[in-house]
C-alpha cells in the first residue's frame, strides 16, 4: 500500500488506512533507536529542505533528525535572514528551492492553507509542520502511535483534549486522525476558545473540565497561546489556571492508567503542573521520541510517491 | 445614423413589455418602438431574431481602480469589460487612491470617462472625507460635480452618529447613500464566513451578524432620518428578513445582492482558492437560498456585480494574505440567467427589472432603464440559450471563482447611446 499524495498538508485528507499505514511504518523506525548507529541508507541523495516561517524548537529538530537518520541532505533556511525579509513571496521563495532541486519541503507558516499554495505550484513534496491553527498533521500522528503505543488500540478510547481548542491546529490534527481511528473525543476549554461548530466532526463540546476529565483513558492538555491571545479570550492567565490547569486533584477524576499528551512547549504552572507533567502517567517525553520515528515513516511513505 | 433592431424580443419591465417588437434608433435616441417597422434604406439593421432584447444593464456598484491601481483595471480596461458583458453603465466606487471625495476628483472620472470609456459611467462620491468615517465630506459640491449617489463602500461608517449626519445631510440632494454593512469589530481579522468550514480550515471567520448588524443599525437610522438608504450586497438570510420587515414597514431603503451570492457557498473555499476571498464572504446553502427568495418576492431591488478586480501576484499567496474581491463585469449576466432564469427560480421579466428599471428609478437616472420612446438608445441584445465555458476575460483583473464553470446567457449586441457593438 502507498500513500495517495505527493504531500502530507493534513489528516482530514488522509484515509483510515493511511494513517494506520504511517503509524505502522514508525514502529520500525523506533526500534532503529535503540541500536548504536541509528541510520539507514534509505533517502541517500535526497534533499530535505526546512522552511520555518514560525518558530520551534521540537518539530523542526525531529524532522531535521528523522531526514538525517534517513541519510538525506538537510538544509535549514533561516527565515529572519532569507529573501522573505526583502519581501520575496511564499511561491517565488518554494520555486527557488525546487529550481535547487529539493525533494522534500517542510514548511511551518501562521497562516493556515500556506502549505496548500505551496503544493498547487511547486512538485517538491510538501509536509505541512503546522499551518495557522489549520493542522499540524505530524504531531497528530506521533500523538496517535503514542496513545496507540501505551493503550494498544485507539479505538473505543476517550480522550479529553483540554484548553485552547480555537488556535490550536494541534486539536484539529487529533480530531481528524483520532476520529477516524474510532476514538470518542471530548474537547474542554472556556466558551470563547471553542471553534464554531466544532461538533459536526464528531466531538464533544463541554466547558467543565470535571466532565471532560471523567473515566478519560487519554488527556492531551494544550497549550495557551499567548502570541495569539490579544482579543481578551478570558480575563486572566490566573482565572484561566484556576479553572484548567491540571493538578493533581483534577487528575483523580479519570482513569487510574491515564496518560498525559501535551504537545509542548509547557507552561508550567499555567495549564499543566510539573507535578502532572513529570508524573508516572505523563507521556510527555515519550512523544518527542516517537515524532521522530513517525517523521522518518512520513518522509520514506511520501517519497514512494511519484 | 439610423438603427433598426428587428424581430427581437422585446422585454421592458417599466413599460411592461414582454414580446415581439422591433426597435428604431436615432443617432442616440429611441425613436419608435413598434410590432413592425418596415425601412431599408440609409439604416443599419439588427436581426435580432432568437434574441431578447433588453434595456441597457446598468450595474450599480463596481471598482474601476482608477486613480491608483491602475495595475488591477483603468476606466479604460473597465468599460470594456462592461461592454462585453452586456453592461451599458455603471457606477464606480470612491475607494480609488486618492478617494473620490471632492469635486476635482469627480471631474477626473468624468473626463476619463468620456475620453477613455466606452460605456457611461457615474462616478459614486465618498460620504466622508477620505472614507474615514470621521468627518462629512462636501456631499453638496460633489453632487455639484456630477456624482450618483455616495457611499464609503469598503470602510463602513462605524460611527452612528457620523452615519445618522450622512443620510439626513444627503436627504437635501435627494442622494442615496450606499452602505456596505460591517460591524469592523465583530468582523475583524475575518477572511471568510463564520463556520463549520472556517473551523475545519483553520481560517479566522466573518459572523454573519456583522452584516446584520449593522443592516439594523442604517435600517433604524433609515427610519429616524428619512434619508435615503440602499444596502450593497446583501449576503445573508437574517439581513433579507430585516430588509423585508423595514420595507413593510414604510421604510425608505433598497437593497442589491451579487451573482455569487446567489451562487455560490462558503464550501468553495475549502481548497484555499483565494479567488474565493470576497467581503462579504460567500455564505451558507440556506443564505443562498433566502437571498434568491428576496429577488423573487422583491425584496432585493437589484443585482449588482461588485466587481472588484485584483492582480494575480495580489491574489495567488495565502489566504489571509490575499485581498478581498471578485471580478464580475462578464459574468453578472450570465449568472443571472444561468442561475436563476435557467433553473426556473424567477422570471425573465423579474430579473431583467433588476438590473434595468430598478436601478434606473432607485438612483433617478433620467432617460435609461427602460425602452421608451425619446431614451436614450441603451440596449442589450442578449442570446439566452449561448452557452459558454469562462475561461478569459476583457478585463485586466482574471480573478474570477467562476473559470471554468459553463454559463448560459450571453450579451450578442451591446449598444450605448446608440453605438453598436457586436460581441
Amino acid at each position: 500500500m502507498k500513500l495517495k499524495s505527493k504531500d502530507l498538508l493534513g489528516l482530514q485528507y488522509l484515509t483510515k488506512e493511511e494513517i494506520q499505514l504511517i503509524l505502522d511504518t514508525a514502529i520500525s523506525f523506533k526500534e532503529l533507536f535503540t541500536r548504536s548507529i541509528k541510520k539507514v541508507p534509505t533517502l541517500r541523495g535526497k534533499t530535505v529542505v526546512l522552511l520555518f516561517y514560525e518558530n520551534s524548537t521540537r518539530t523542526r529538530t525531529s524532522f531535521e533528525l528523522a531526514a538525517k537518520r534517513l541519510s538525506a541532505d538537510t538544509v535549514n533556511i533561516n527565515v529572519s535572514t532569507s529573501s522573505v525579509q526583502k519581501g520575496e513571496s511564499l511561491i517565488d521563495t518554494g520555486k527557488t528551492l525546487e529550481a535547487m532541486k529539493a525533494d522534500f519541503i517542510i514548511i511551518r507558516h501562521s497562516m493556515s492553507g500556506a502549505p496548500h499554495v505551496l503544493a498547487r505550484n511547486i512538485s517538491s513534496h510538501v509536509i505541512n509542520a503546522g499551518d495557522g491553527v489549520h493542522e499540524h498533521p505530524t504531531q497528530g500522528l506521533l500523538d496517535m502511535f503514542t496513545i496507540r503505543e501505551k493503550k494498544g488500540t485507539i479505538k473505543g478510547l476517550k480522550i479529553a483534549i483540554i484548553g485552547d481548542i480555537l488556535h490550536s491546529r494541534v486539536a484539529r490534527s487529533n480530531i481528524w486522525g483520532l476520529t477516524k481511528l474510532g476514538a470518542e473525543i471530548v474537547v474542554c476549554g472556556p466558551p470563547t476558545l471553542i471553534p464554531y461548530e466544532i461538533e459536526k466532526t464528531g466531538v464533544k463540546v463541554c466547558y467543565k473540565v470535571e466532565d471532560a476529565l471523567k473515566d478519560a483513558d487519554v488527556i492531551n492538555i494544550l497549550r495557551v497561546q499567548f502570541e495569539r491571545q490579544q482579543e481578551n479570550m478570558f480575563p486572566s492567565v490566573r482565572e484561566y489556571s484556576l479553572l484548567y490547569g491540571m493538578d493533581k486533584e483534577k487528575i483523580k477524576l479519570a482513569k487510574k492508567d491515564v496518560i498525559i499528551l501535551h504537545p509542548g512547549p509547557m507552561n508550567r504552572g499555567i495549564e499543566i503542573t510539573s507535578e502532572i507533567s513529570d508524573s508516572v502517567n505523563s507521556v510527555i517525553n515519550e512523544q518527542v521520541t516517537n515524532g521522530v520515528a513517525i517523521r522518518m515513516a512520513v518522509l520514506y511513505l511520501l517519497a514512494g510517491v511519484h | 445614423m439610423k438603427l433598426l433592431i428587428k424581430n427581437g424580443h422585446v422585454i421592458d419591465p417599466e413599460n411592461k413589455i414582454d414580446s415581439e417588437y422591433d426597435i428604431l434608433i436615432s443617432d442616440d435616441k429611441i425613436i419608435s418602438v413598434s410590432k413592425r417597422i418596415n425601412i431599408k434604406k440609409n439604416i443599419k439593421i439588427i436581426d435580432a431574431k432568437g434574441f431578447i432584447v433588453i434595456p441597457g444593464i446598468i450595474d450599480i456598484h463596481t471598482h474601476l481602480r482608477e486613480p491608483g491601481h491602475e495595475e488591477e483595471e483603468t476606466i479604460y480596461s473597465g468599460t470594456r469589460a462592461a461592454l462585453a458583458g452586456g453592461i451599458t453603465s455603471v457606477f464606480c466606487m470612491a475607494n480609488t487612491h486618492p478617494v473620490i471625495d471632492n469635486q476635482t476628483a469627480v471631474e477626473f472620472i468624468l473626463l476619463k470617462a468620456k475620453n477613455e470609456g466606452v460605456v457611461n459611467i457615474f462616478p459614486v462620491g465618498a460620504v466622508t472625507k477620505g472614507q474615514e468615517g470621521k468627518e462629512l465630506a462636501e456631499i453638496g459640491e460633489l453632487k455639484k460635480a456630477g456624482v450618483i449617489a455616495i457611499s464609503d463602500d469598503g470602510n463602513p461608517i462605524m460611527n452612528s452618529l457620523i452615519a445618522r449626519r450622512a443620510f439626513e445631510y444627503a436627504k437635501m440632494f435627494n442622494l442615496v447613500v450606499i452602505s456596505h454593512c460591517e460591524d469592523l469589530n465583530l468582523s475583524k481579522d475575518g477572511v471568510m464566513n463564520e463556520g463549520y468550514i472556517s473551523t475545519l480550515l483553520g481560517l479566522k471567520g466573518i459572523p454573519k451578524e456583522s452584516e446584520e448588524i449593522m443592516v439594523s443599525r442604517d435600517i433604524i437610522l433609515a427610519k429616524l432620518t428619512k434619508g435615503l438608504l440602499h444596502i450593497t450586497h446583501v449576503s445573508t438570510m437574517n439581513s433579507v428578513e430585516l430588509i423585508r420587515r423595514a420595507k413593510k414597514e414604510g421604510i425608505n431603503i433598497t437593497c442589491d445582492t451579487c451573482p455569487h451570492y446567489f451562487t455560490l457557498t462558503n464550501e468553495e473555499v475549502r481548497n484555499f482558492n483565494t479567488n474565493t476571498k470576497v467581503n462579504p464572504p460567500l455564505r451558507t446553502k440556506q443564505d443562498v437560498e433566502a437571498i434568491i427568495e428576496g429577488l423573487r418576492d422583491g425584496t432585493i431591488d437589484c443585482i449588482s456585480s461588485d466587481h472588484a478586480p485584483h492582480t494575480e501576484e495580489e491574489k495567488n499567496k495565502e489566504y489571509n494574505l490575499a485581498p478581498f474581491g471578485i471580478i464580475g463585469l462578464e459574468t453578472l449576466l450570465p449568472l443571472t440567467i444561468t442561475q436563476l432564469v435557467k433553473k426556473n427560480k424567477i422570471s425573465l421579466l423579474n430579473v431583467v427589472s433588476k438590473i434595468t428599471s430598478n436601478p434606473a428609478k432607485i438612483f433617478n437616472l433620467s432617460k435609461r432603464g427602460s425602452l421608451k420612446i425619446g431614451n436614450i438608445a441603451d440596449i442589450t441584445i442578449v442570446d439566452i440559450n449561448k452557452t459558454k465555458k469562462i475561461t478569459d476575460f476583457v478585463s485586466k483583473s482574471k480573478n474570477s471563482p467562476f473559470i471554468g464553470m459553463e454559463l448560459s446567457g450571453f450579451p450578442v449586441y451591446t449598444i450605448v447611446s446608440g453605438k453598436c457593438k457586436k460581441l
